[in-house]
């Protein structure tokens, strides 16, 4: 049984004038028939599914349509066509460092964002000291948080988000947050927690970084898939796109030939 | 819904300490100001329209108070509604929490604003002499009204906000409007009949003039006109309710 099916997601922006137009302008251009929305598929027929303690990978490059992805699975967006079906709960991380107040202070953030992940009052009393001992925050505690630096921040938010303990984790760009160090302990403390068993999703640029943590990978191109499968294979390939021996349809065709589709391992 | 309740609770009170600190950020007089702005409205409204209206409406005092009270706290909550949605953008967009949330979450702020006020409003009563029945209970009923009138309200402004950002400056030429149709200096008796009864399609209207009936002549206002208010209320809820709930997953595109 599947933890998560992904059917056939197609996602749609709407783009073109009606964004920062005003009322005035908007009905000018109704009357006139001259209001123009265009379309953009950031997503076009993904369709995947994933075992409970799997860990996936996605990756592609800039503009692939990841992150829509993302939102689409964690229900922040409905995909325009397809389905998305999840069992269990599911805690998304997306861009953590945006989000935050600059006005309020670390310790209230803290709080705040707890709240927002769906903690209660009584679980986050209990964390909140290992939480800023994880960021290395200590001295900071009541100052502002726009006085913090943007490493300073994904590292509380990362520290917050580490507590979940979700059927289904979704981790947007995640990982690379802090330096070496906090990096480490990072990578650390995910792998606990899907060792924990929870099923996992992280979008990533670092194909080593994959390579390391996933035993599956979905790549996207444009808004389209090119591949899902098997980890080590795939990113195999997508190194080599990006290295430039491989076209993307010279990837796409080896993968279809070559390497076994569906993979076994976990 | 009550456990959503339950399960948003934290979330909600973060968010109203949020709103609170914000609110009051580098104010000498914090949450004095709260209290302090409406007297001070009052205190203009009484120096200059004493002359005109205060010799013949008896407790003028109140009867601009009752207007004022109300009027302040639909505006002020109307106008902080309208911003809210769209001023937590970058939260639900990524997070998926109830949006209405945000906006629930500033009606606490100004409805805690208006009980300051009430009190202020009572402590006023007595120095001008006006007696206490058992009829003040009753003002619980245009109190309620008026909070989910303002929620209600709020839906739909800040709904509407998010796609045409135009209607803050059509919301604050309407406000204006409002608060010349409502009565709140004046007195409706020289108008004819039919006027009087056009009065009674304004909702503000409706909240101020059952504080009058109550506070000030001690009559309690007809079955029908406690109808007309509830008809106000759910209309307008219902509206706002309706939208959030057609719109939800498209004001992610327009932010």
């Amino acid at each position: 049984m599947s933890i998560l099916e992904v059917n056939n997601v197609s996602i749609r922006y709407m783009t073109g004038d009606f964004k920062d137009i005003g009322l005035k302008e908007y009905i000018m251009r109704r009357l006139k028939g001259d209001y123009h929305v265009r379309e953009f598929w950031a997503d076009k027929d993904i369709t995947f599914s994933l075992e409970q303690g799997d860990m996936l990978g996605i990756i592609g490059t800039n503009g692939a349509g990841k992150s829509t992805l993302l939102k689409a699975i964690s229900g922040i967006m409905e995909p325009t066509k397809g389905k998305v079906v999840r069992k269990g709960n599911i805690a998304a991380l997306l861009e953590l460092a945006s989000g935050f107040d600059g006005d309020l202070t670390v310790r209230e953030n803290a709080y705040l964002r707890g709240a927002m992940l769906g903690y209660t009052r009584k679980f986050m009393d209990e964390t909140y000291n290992s939480i800023i001992e994880f960021a290395e925050l200590q001295e900071f505690q009541d100052r502002p948080f726009k006085q913090l630096s943007s490493g300073m921040r994904s590292r509380l938010a990362f520290a917050i988000a580490s507590l979940v303990r979700p059927d289904i984790l979704i981790l947007d760009e995640v990982l690379s947050v802090g330096d070496g160090a906090f990096r480490k302990k990072s990578e650390a403390k995910m792998r606990e927690i899907i060792a924990g068993g929870a099923t996992t999703i992280l979008v990533s640029h670092s194909v080593q970084q994959v390579r390391e943590l996933c035993n599956k990978v979905l790549w996207l191109d444009k808004g389209r898939q090119v591949a899902f499968g098997a980890a080590e294979p795939l990113c195999g390939l997508y190194q080599r796109y990006l290295d430039k021996e491989l076209t993307l349809e010279q990837a796409a065709e080896l993968w279809e030939q070559g390497i076994p589709a569906v993979p076994d391992i976990v | 819904m009550y456990k959503k309740l339950t399960r948003y609770q934290f979330l909600f009170e973060e968010l109203v300490k949020r709103d609170f600190k914000k609110k009051y950020k580098r104010t000498v007089l914090g949450m004095v100001w709260s209290v302090l702005s409406p007297l001070l409205t009052l205190l203009v409204m009484k120096l200059v329209f004493t002359q005109f209206f205060g010799r013949t409406t008896p407790h003028y005092t109140i009867y601009l108070f009752c207007g004022n009270l109300i009027f302040s706290c639909f505006n002020e909550s109307t106008i902080q509604g309208m911003t809210s949605l769209m001023g937590n953008a970058a939260i639900f967009t990524k997070v998926n929490i109830p949006k209405y949330l945000f906006l629930f979450s500033k009606n606490v702020q100004t409805l805690i604003n208006f009980g300051l006020s009430l009190c202020v409003f009572f402590l006023f009563c007595i120095l001008d002499h006006i007696a206490f029945t058992w009829k003040f209970i009753l003002l619980l009923y245009p109190i309620a009204c008026l909070a989910l009138f303002n929620i209600g309200v709020g839906l739909v402004l800040s709904a509407l906000f998010v796609f045409f950002r135009d209607v803050q400056y059509l919301w604050s030429v309407f406000t204006m409007l409002l608060m010349y149709m409502s009565a709140i200096f004046y007195t409706i008796d020289k108008y004819s009949y039919e006027v009087q009864c056009l009065f009674l399609l304004n909702p503000v209207y409706l909240l101020i003039r059952y504080f009058r009936k109550i506070v000030i002549e001690a009559t309690i206002p007809t079955i029908w006109f406690h109808l007309l208010m509830a008809a106000d209320v759910f209309i307008v809820f219902g509206l706002g309710c309706w939208m959030y709930k057609k719109y939800n997953t498209k004001f992610l595109y327009y932010v």
